[in-house]
C-alpha cells in the first residue's frame, strides 16, 4: 500500500492536525508515514495544507503533487486543488462549505457534510474529524480504532478538555457514509 | 526510555541537540529552520539553559563563538543566506579551534531565492564557505530519524576535535514530519582546559585567538590542523551502499534526494534493471575510496542533486575516466522525481543514449561528463 | 632601611614590551583596567575580549584570559561567555572602529539586552591597526588617508558617531560615562567610571560602559604632546566626558 495524501482548507480548520492526526496513526500501525506540511511564506493569506504518506515501504519524497487522496476542506481549496488529484484517486469535498461539484469524471468524488456533522456535536472547528472519519470509513487506509487511539494518545493537553467531542465527531463522520 | 515519536526535522534536530547537552542555542529567524529556533526557546530555559534570539545571524554564530570560548557545547541554525553570514564565524571557530555544531536547513538560491528545499549549499559546506584553509565534517541526514542521531553525534565529533561540524539538510527534512525514537543519550564530554572563564584558581591564563603576527606560527598553526583534518578523514568518514555488488549503474545522492533515489533503485530494480545506490552521509569527508571501488566494477554512475552540480566534481574525483557519470539536478527549490530519473536509466541503461530527453512535454535534461 | 612601597606594576601586566606606540592611550587605559582588577579581586575570574584593532596584542602581556573574537563582534562573544559563565568577569575592550562601524549591531544589542558585561570604548577617531583610516569618530574636518582632504560631514562621509548619546536610550544600559585619558586628572576620573562600570557588573545591574578619548600620535600624524591637546580640546568639544546613566537612570 501506499497512500499519498493531501488535506487543503482554511487556517483554523485543524488541516494540519487532520494530516498529522494520520500520520500518527499510520505510525503506530507500524507502517512508513511521513507529514509534510505547507511553511512559511506559504501559509500567509489564510491558506493551509499539508501532504500526508502512508506506505508499508520506506517513503522516498515527502512531496506529493498528484495526490491519490484530495481533502478539501473549503471553495477555495476546491477551486485550486481539483486538478491536483491523481487519475483514478478520491477526492473528498466538505459539501458544507461549497455546493460545487466535481467537475472531472476520472476521479471519485465523496462528498461529507464535514462542518455540519461537527456542529451537531458541538464545534465547526471540529469539521476535520468528521472528515477524517469518513476518508477512514470509505478509504480503509488505517483501521477506525487505530485512528481513535492515536487521537487519545497525541491530543494537546490545552484541548483535552475537547477530546471527548472530537472522537464522537470522528465517529458520526465514519458512520455518516 | 525512549518512544517512537512523529518529530518534524526541525524539532528533531532540537531535541536530540539538548540530549546531547547542548548547553546554549542562538539563533535568528529565516525560513525553513525556524521551529528549530523555536523549540530551543521553548526548552532551553525549562532547563536553566541558554537561549538568545541574536540580532543577526552574524551575533549568532560570534554567540557561539563566546559560549565556546568559555567550554560550553554550543549550536546555531540557520538556511542558505543566514549561513552565508555565518562563514566569517565558521572560519574563526576553525582558527580559534572552538567545537560547535551549525545547522543549515537548505533553501533555494541565490540570493533570497525562496524557501523551497535545495543542496546548493553543497560547495559552501564542504570546500570552504568562510576564508582560509580550513576543513570541517559535514552530515547530511536522509531522514528524521537520522537527522537526531546525527545532531547527538555532531556535538561529540566537534568537542574531539576542537571544531566545528556542519548539518546539511533542505526545507523538507526540517519540515517534514517523520516517526523518529529520540534515544537516551548520556553526553560523552571532554574536559576542556583550554577553555576561558570562570575561577582560574591558578592556571595560567588561557587564550581564545586566532591571530598571531609571529613569523611561521600561523603556517605551523595549518600544519597542525591539517593532522586534524586527515584525521577526520581517517575517522569520520560514513556512507551507505545499496546493491552496489552487480550494479550496471549507480545512483549517487545525499540527503532528501537518496530517499528519492532509493524509490527508483526499488522500481528500476522491479524492472530488471540492475542499480545501485551509493549515499554519502558525510559529504565531508567524502567517500571517494568507496566510489573508486565501485567504479572498477560500474561502468555507469547517475548523480542526483537538488541543484546544478556540485557533489558531482567529488564524484568525478572519485570515478576519474573510469566509468561515464551522468548529472541529472534541479536547481532553484525544484525537486527530482522518480519518473524522471528513471527515464533517465532507461536511457542509459536500455537504449543506450545519452543527453536531453523530452518527455510529456518536458525536457528532462541530463548531462554525461 | 625598609623601603615602603608606594606604587608598582601592576602584576597582570606581564614584564613584556609594550606593543604601542610612543605617545598612545591604550596603556593608560589597560594599566587602569589592570589595576581595578587587582584592585577589586576579580583578576581570577575575568575573560579580557580583545577586539580586532591595535588592542588586540592585548593577548601578548595581559596575565588574565584572553579571548578575541571576529572584527566588531566583540559584544556578541562576550554575551556567549557571560551567559554561559556568569561567574566571569567580562571586560570587552573595543576601539572606535570595532564597536561604532562594523559591530553597531552588536553593541546597540548588547547594550539593549542589559548584557552584564563591562565594555572599555577607547575612542581615539582612527583605524589605528590598519594604519589611520577615517574612523566613524574621526571629527569634522580631521585628516585620514581615506578623507586626505578632512573629514566632509557634507560630503558623504557623515558626521562622528557620539556613542554615549547613542546608547543612552537603551532599557539594559545600567552605567554609561565618557572620559579622556589626556591628563592627569583624566585618567583619574578614567578610573573612577571604569570602577562605577566594574561595580555595576559586580552587582549585576547589566550592561555597562564607558569610551575613553584616547590620542593616536602616530595616525593623526601628530607629537605627543600635540595630540593630547587635541584630545583635551578638539575631541571634548564634540565628545562632552561626564557621566550619562549611573544605576540604569539618565545622569
Amino acid at each position: 500500500m501506499n497512500h499519498r495524501c493531501m488535506f487543503a482548507g482554511f487556517g483554523g480548520q485543524g488541516i494540519l492536525s487532520m494530516g498529522s492526526l494520520l500520520a500518527s496513526s499510520g505510525m503506530m500501525a507500524g507502517l512508513h508515514t511521513t507529514f509534510y506540511p505547507a511553511y512559511g511564506i506559504a501559509m500567509r493569506g489564510g491558506n493551509a495544507n499539508c501532504t500526508v504518506i502512508v506506505s508499508d515501504d520506506e517513503v522516498a519524497s515527502p512531496v506529493v503533487s498528484h495526490p491519490d487522496l484530495m481533502v478539501v476542506m473549503n471553495e477555495t481549496s476546491f477551486d485550486f486543488f481539483q486538478s491536483w488529484t491523481a487519475p483514478g484517486g478520491w477526492m473528498f469535498v466538505n459539501s458544507s462549505m461549497t455546493e460545487k461539484p466535481v467537475e472531472r469524471n476520472d476521479v471519485r468524488p465523496v462528498y461529507v457534510q464535514a462542518t455540519r456533522i461537527a456542529t451537531e456535536v458541538g464545534d465547526s472547528r471540529m469539521a476535520n474529524m468528521a472528515m477524517l472519519g469518513a476518508v477512514i470509513k470509505v478509504t480503509g487506509i488505517l483501521p477506525f480504532d487505530t485512528v481513535l487511539t492515536a487521537m487519545v494518545k497525541t491530543c494537546p493537553a490545552k484541548i483535552l478538555h475537547l477530546l471527548e467531542k472530537n472522537k464522537q465527531v470522528f465517529a458520526n463522520g465514519y458512520a455518516a457514509l | 526510555m525512549s518512544e517512537r515519536v512523529l518529530l518534524r526535522g526541525n524539532d528533531a534536530i532540537g531535541e536530540a541537540a539538548i540530549r546531547a547537552g547542548c548547553d546554549c542555542y542562538f539563533g535568528y529567524p529565516i525560513t525553513p529552520q525556524n521551529e528549530l529556533t523555536a523549540y530551543m526557546a521553548r526548552h532551553m530555559p525549562e532547563l536553566g539553559r541558554i537561549f538568545i534570539q541574536a540580532e543577526s545571524e552574524i551575533a549568532a554564530i560570534n554567540m557561539v563563538y563566546g559560549a565556546s570560548a568559555a567550554g560550553a557545547r554550543a549550536m546555531t541554525s540557520s538556511s542558505g543566506p543566514g549561513i552565508s553570514l555565518k562563514q566569517e564565524g565558521i572560519s574563526f571557530l576553525v582558527g580559534a579551534e572552538l567545537p560547535a555544531l551549525i545547522v543549515n536547513i537548505c533553501r533555494g538560491g541565490p540570493g533570497l531565492g525562496n524557501i523551497a528545499p535545495s543542496q546548493a549549499d553543497y560547495f559552501q559546506a564542504c570546500k570552504g564557505g568562510g576564508h582560509g584553509d580550513y576543513r570541517m565534517v559535514v552530515y547530511a541526514p536522509a531522514t528524521v530519524q537520522e537527522a537526531a542521531d546525527l545532531t547527538v553525534k555532531a556535538f561529540d565529533v566537534a568537542d574531539r576535535y576542537r571544531n566545528p561540524v556542519l548539518l546539511l539538510g533542505d526545507a523538507i527534512l526540517g519540515q517534514m514530519m517523520e516517526p523518529v525514537e529520540i534515544r537516551p543519550y548520556a553526553p560523552n564530554r571532554p574536559e576542556k582546559p583550554w577553555a576561558v572563564g570562570g575561577k582560574r584558581q591558578g592556571r595560567a591564563p588561557n587564550l581564545i585567538n586566532s591571530l598571531s603576527l609571529e613569523e611561521g606560527v600561523v603556517e605551523e598553526w595549518n600544519w597542525k590542523f591539517k593532522a586534524k583534518f586527515d584525521a577526520m578523514r581517517r575517522e569520520e568518514g560514513m556512507v551507505e551502499k545499496v546493491n552496489t555488488e552487480d550494479a550496471d549503474l549507480i545512483l549517487v545522492a545525499y540527503g532528501t534526494t537518496s530517499r528519492i533515489c532509493r524509490a527508483v533503485m526499488k522500481r528500476a530494480r522491479a524492472q530488471g534493471l540492475k542499480v545501485g545506490l551509493v549515499r554519502p552521509v558525510t559529504v565531508w569527508p567524502f567517500p571517494y575510496a568507496v566510489l573508486r571501488e565501485t567504479a572498477r566494477k560500474t561502468r555507469e554512475f547517475l548523480v542526483v542533486e537538488m541543484s546544478l552540480g556540485q557533489m558531482i566534481e567529488d564524484v568525478k574525483l572519485s570515478v576519474l575516466d573510469h566509468a561515464a557519470i551522468h548529472f541529472h539536478g534541479r536547481p532553484g527549490g525544484g525537486i527530482p522525481t522518480e519518473g524522471d530519473i528513471l527515464e533517465i536509466i532507461e536511457h542509459v541503461l536500455v537504449r543506450r543514449r545519452t543527453g536531453t530527453v523530452t518527455t510529456r512535454g518536458s525536457v528532462i535534461d541530463w548531462t554525461i561528463s | 632601611m625598609e623601603m615602603k612601597i608606594v606604587a608598582e606594576r601592576t602584576k597582570l601586566w606581564a614584564d613584556k614590551p609594550s606593543p604601542y606606540c610612543p605617545g598612545c592611550g591604550h596603556g593608560i587605559v589597560h594599566r587602569i583596567v589592570c589595576e581595578l582588577l587587582e584592585e577589586m579581586g576579580l583578576a581570577d575570574n575575568c575573560v579580557f575580549m580583545a577586539p580586532v584593532g591595535c588592542s588586540i596584542l592585548a593577548y601578548t602581556f595581559l596575565n588574565v584570559d584572553v579571548c578575541q573574537p571576529a572584527h566588531g563582534r566583540t559584544p556578541a562573544a562576550a554575551t556567549g561567555i557571560k551567559r554561559y559563565r556568569p561567574d566571569t568577569f567580562v571586560v570587552s575592550y573595543q576601539g572606535d572602529g570595532d564597536l561604532a562601524a562594523i559591530g553597531t549591531a552588536e553593541i546597540v544589542h548588547a547594550a539593549s539586552r542589559g548584557e552584564n558585561i563591562t565594555t572599555v570604548f577607547v575612542n581615539n577617531a582612527i583605524y589605528g591597526m590598519t594604519g589611520g583610516q577615517m574612523a566613524p569618530t574621526t571629527l569634522p574636518g580631521q585628516k585620514a588617508t581615506t578623507c586626505p582632504d578632512g573629514r566632509d560631514v557634507k560630503a558623504g562621509m557623515g558626521y562622528p558617531i557620539r556613542v554615549c548619546e547613542l546608547l543612552r536610550s537603551l532599557g539594559g544600559v545600567a552605567y554609561l560615562a565618557r572620559t579622556t585619558v589626556h591628563d592627569a586628572a583624566g585618567a583619574i576620573q578614567t578610573k573612577r567610571a571604569m570602577r562605577k562600570a566594574f561595580e555595576t557588573q559586580v552587582r549585576g545591574e547589566g550592561f555597562s560602559l564607558v569610551e575613553v578619548l584616547s590620542p593616536c600620535p602616530v595616525n593623526w600624524g601628530m607629537g605627543s604632546l600635540e595630540a593630547l591637546r587635541f584630545v583635551g580640546e578638539n575631541m571634548t568639544a564634540y565628545y562632552p566626558p561626564g557621566e550619562f546613566k549611573v544605576s540604569g537612570a539618565e545622569v
